[in-house]
């Protein structure tokens, strides 16, 4: 589970590289990064706008995504690759406690939608 | 005092981005909606002063010249005619005037004309925040949740602000469309950064979105808007935006070990 407390967050110093000359801190802070792997890997994709949807309010969104998720899990089998992708819509959109909310219904045979 | 002089020559030109001490005007914009809104409210306020003036030119005359010294018969005006023409005409157009921007910037918030590219749930609770990044799992297991506390006054380094810090913060890239979904798991509480222009309701058991673009890097400060007990004014939001490039390496390197998950 997630720690409340991160010794991660930067110090005022380091933030503002005030030990530094004035002059180095209009460089691009990326400099603890350099060693790590291209972070261009990670493409920023996720649940496109659904015009099903327009307005702010985007409970239903969520619900009618792990509903086809399920859908097409009993037409097409469990590791279909088509449904993958109602799967990532899902998971972005819904907050992990109502999937496992909604996970456990389904087990139980309580689940409220049609599946 | 090196470190003195710095701090005054560095932070007394950075944008202000949180509350400041007996603050008048907004916060300097981060999105665009914001920007529109400043816009906004410079448009309405000029017709304001406008109006200010001619009211209280008029108010002020009336008093000075109608002082029963100064002109002892008044005179009786029923109607006429141009004048109240005119005082029709004239405040239609300035309704106008400000009808025309204002509905303009209220339509233009609620398009959301890009798709975004990173969705980021914000969760509250009583009384700290919950972020998750679930774009890239591959089962229900999240990939990245992490909670948000606001740092205690006795663990304040110096510089940071009171009621303001929390230990872990919202990483966002900058210059990229982002969707936040804001939700609350107990009571509903309401996430708002005043620099980007968001202030959302979190209720329990609805989902609402905003859609946002930051337009620069840097750490911008928010509270809960919405009462939920006895913390609720320590529960603050910071929201950190970084370069594109370095926000893959900013998730997965730095916050990974407070989830302990890929």
């Amino acid at each position: 589970m997630a720690e409340a407390v991160s010794a991660k967050t930067p110090s005022l110093s380091e933030q503002y590289h005030l030990e530094n000359e004035v002059k180095q801190v209009k460089e691009d802070p990326s400099d603890e990064n350099t060693s790590e792997e291209t972070p261009d890997d990670i493409t920023l994709k996720t649940a496109p706008a659904d015009f099903r949807f327009p307005t702010t309010n985007q409970t239903r969104h969520c619900f009618t995504r792990y509903i086809e998720y399920h859908r097409c899990v009993a037409a097409k089998g469990d590791d279909a690759p088509e449904c993958d992708k109602f799967a990532k819509f899902y998971r972005s959109l819904c907050p992990s406690e109502w999937v496992d909310r909604w996970n456990e219904q389904r087990e139980n045979g309580t689940f409220p939608g049609p599946l | 005092m090196k470190t003195i002089v710095l701090k005054w020559l560095f932070l007394t030109i950075s944008p202000c981005d949180a509350a400041e001490p007996w603050q008048l005007g907004s916060q300097d914009a981060a999105t665009p909606i914001m920007q529109g809104i400043i816009d906004l409210h410079h448009d309405i306020f000029f017709f304001l002063i406008l109006i200010l003036v001619f009211v209280l030119w008029i108010l002020v005359r009336a008093l000075w010249h109608f002082h029963y010294k100064e002109n002892a018969i008044p005179q009786r005006i029923v109607h006429g005619t141009t004048i109240e023409i005119l005082r029709t005409i004239f405040p239609s157009l300035i309704s106008m005037f400000i009808a025309i921007p204002s509905f303009a910037l209220l339509y233009s918030m609620d398009e959301v004309v890009v798709d975004p590219a990173i969705t980021i749930k914000a969760i509250g609770h009583q009384w700290y925040r919950t972020y998750e990044y679930s774009d890239y799992n591959s089962s229900d297991e999240q990939s990245l949740t992490f909670d948000s506390y606001m740092i205690p006054e006795e663990d304040l380094e110096l510089g940071q602000s009171r009621l303001l810090e929390v230990d872990n913060r919202v990483v966002v890239p900058a210059k990229t469309h982002l969707r936040i979904i804001v939700t609350s798991a107990d009571v509903p509480h309401s996430w708002a950064v005043p620099s980007s222009g968001v202030k959302c309701d979190a209720v329990p058991g609805r989902l609402n979105q905003i859609s946002i673009l930051v337009q620069r890097e840097g750490v911008y400060y928010g509270q809960c808007s919405e009462i939920c007990g006895t913390n609720h004014a320590f529960t603050p939001i910071v929201v950190e935006a970084v370069p594109r490039k370095d926000y893959g390496s900013r998730v997965s390197n730095q916050l990974i070990p407070q989830t302990g998950e890929a």
